[in-house]
């Protein structure tokens, strides 16, 4: 299977996502923003960071880049995207996703691990994991995700929403609630489920010495759907 | 000509660095001061002399990227 992570000026999260593909079995290759097109993959990469300085607002300039046509011509032909923390940012502001994530709601920045429940596995991120709760780590400033009542309820009704944040045993609630996003949504998918954005970061989370290994699952959950 | 662009969040979406700045003007003793909105401005010259036609390339700067539509409005001054 071949990945590519597309690379931005700013985005620091690339290689970390290159060493856990590259470690799950993907064959991984860097695309810079400026290319014209992604090389043929099964799973594109938006990962972390903060592209061009998250200047006017967080993914706003990457999202009118050169590579990023291609990137939306490969998610609206059925191909796995998947959108990590800037990357998330990005996606939305494509308007691959829906929603915009907003700064912080006490105006921090946040850097822990968390919790996250799984709210759907009819798709190919999250199919055949077998846990329901995941805990991964968050890096971000603006990370509070909004939308409409008309979009939330439209995310609501397509099972669009793809983890939340919880507690070690599944409650989601505001005190579980890092940033203050709708709902304690931390990642959601675009209608057909192929396009996945979420704030965590699963490529933090694949050493058993060093972090946990619910990024390991993630990541080896994701090949062998494509298989 | 040059044109003037504000762009705010919209009524109702929360605005966290407003109400950080509000709370300081009170702290300061700007006692009265109960709201803060937080705002971009941008100035752009456009090498165009029909103001109309300048005006609808602003407007559509603004949709394209200037705003984000989901929480903020834009106004061209």
């Amino acid at each position: 299977m071949k990945s590519s992570v597309i690379v931005f000026p700013g985005s620091n999260c690339d290689r970390d996502m290159d060493v856990a593909l590259n470690k799950f079995g993907f064959k991984n290759q860097m695309v810079w923003h400026n290319d014209n097109s992604v090389p043929k993959s099964d799973l594109i990469v938006l990962p972390g960071g903060f592209s061009y300085g998250d200047y006017l607002r967080c993914g706003s300039i990457a999202s009118k880049s050169k590579i990023i046509k291609s990137v939306v011509d490969f998610a609206n032909s059925g191909g796995l995207v998947l959108g990590i923390c800037n990357g998330f940012q990005i996606l939305t502001e494509t308007n691959l996703l829906p929603g915009i994530l907003q700064q912080n709601k006490y105006l921090n920045f946040i850097c822990k691990n968390v919790f996250v429940k799984i709210k759907d596995k009819k798709n190919k991120y999250f199919k055949n994991i077998n846990k329901e709760i995941l805990e991964l780590h968050i890096a971000h400033n603006e990370g509070n995700f909004f939308c409409s009542e008309q979009e939330l309820k439209s995310l609501e009704d397509n099972s669009q929403i793809a983890v939340t944040y919880c507690d070690s045993k599944g409650l989601e609630d505001d005190e579980n609630n890092p940033n203050g996003a709708i709902k304690n949504i931390a990642g959601i998918f675009n209608k057909n489920k192929n396009v996945l954005g979420m704030m965590p970061h699963p490529e933090r989370m694949i050493d058993k010495y060093l972090s946990g290994e619910d990024g390991s699952l993630f990541f080896e959950n994701i090949l062998g759907n494509l298989k | 000509m040059k044109i003037k662009i504000i762009v705010t969040l919209k009524n109702g979406v929360l605005d966290p660095q407003g109400k950080a700045i509000q709370q300081t003007l009170n702290g300061m003793n700007f006692s009265k001061v109960d709201e803060v909105r937080q705002g971009k401005f941008f100035e752009i010259n456009v090498n165009e002399k029909d103001e109309t036609k300048a005006k609808s390339q602003a407007e559509e700067m603004c949709k394209k990227l200037l705003a984000n539509l989901v929480i903020e409005d834009y106004k061209i001054i």
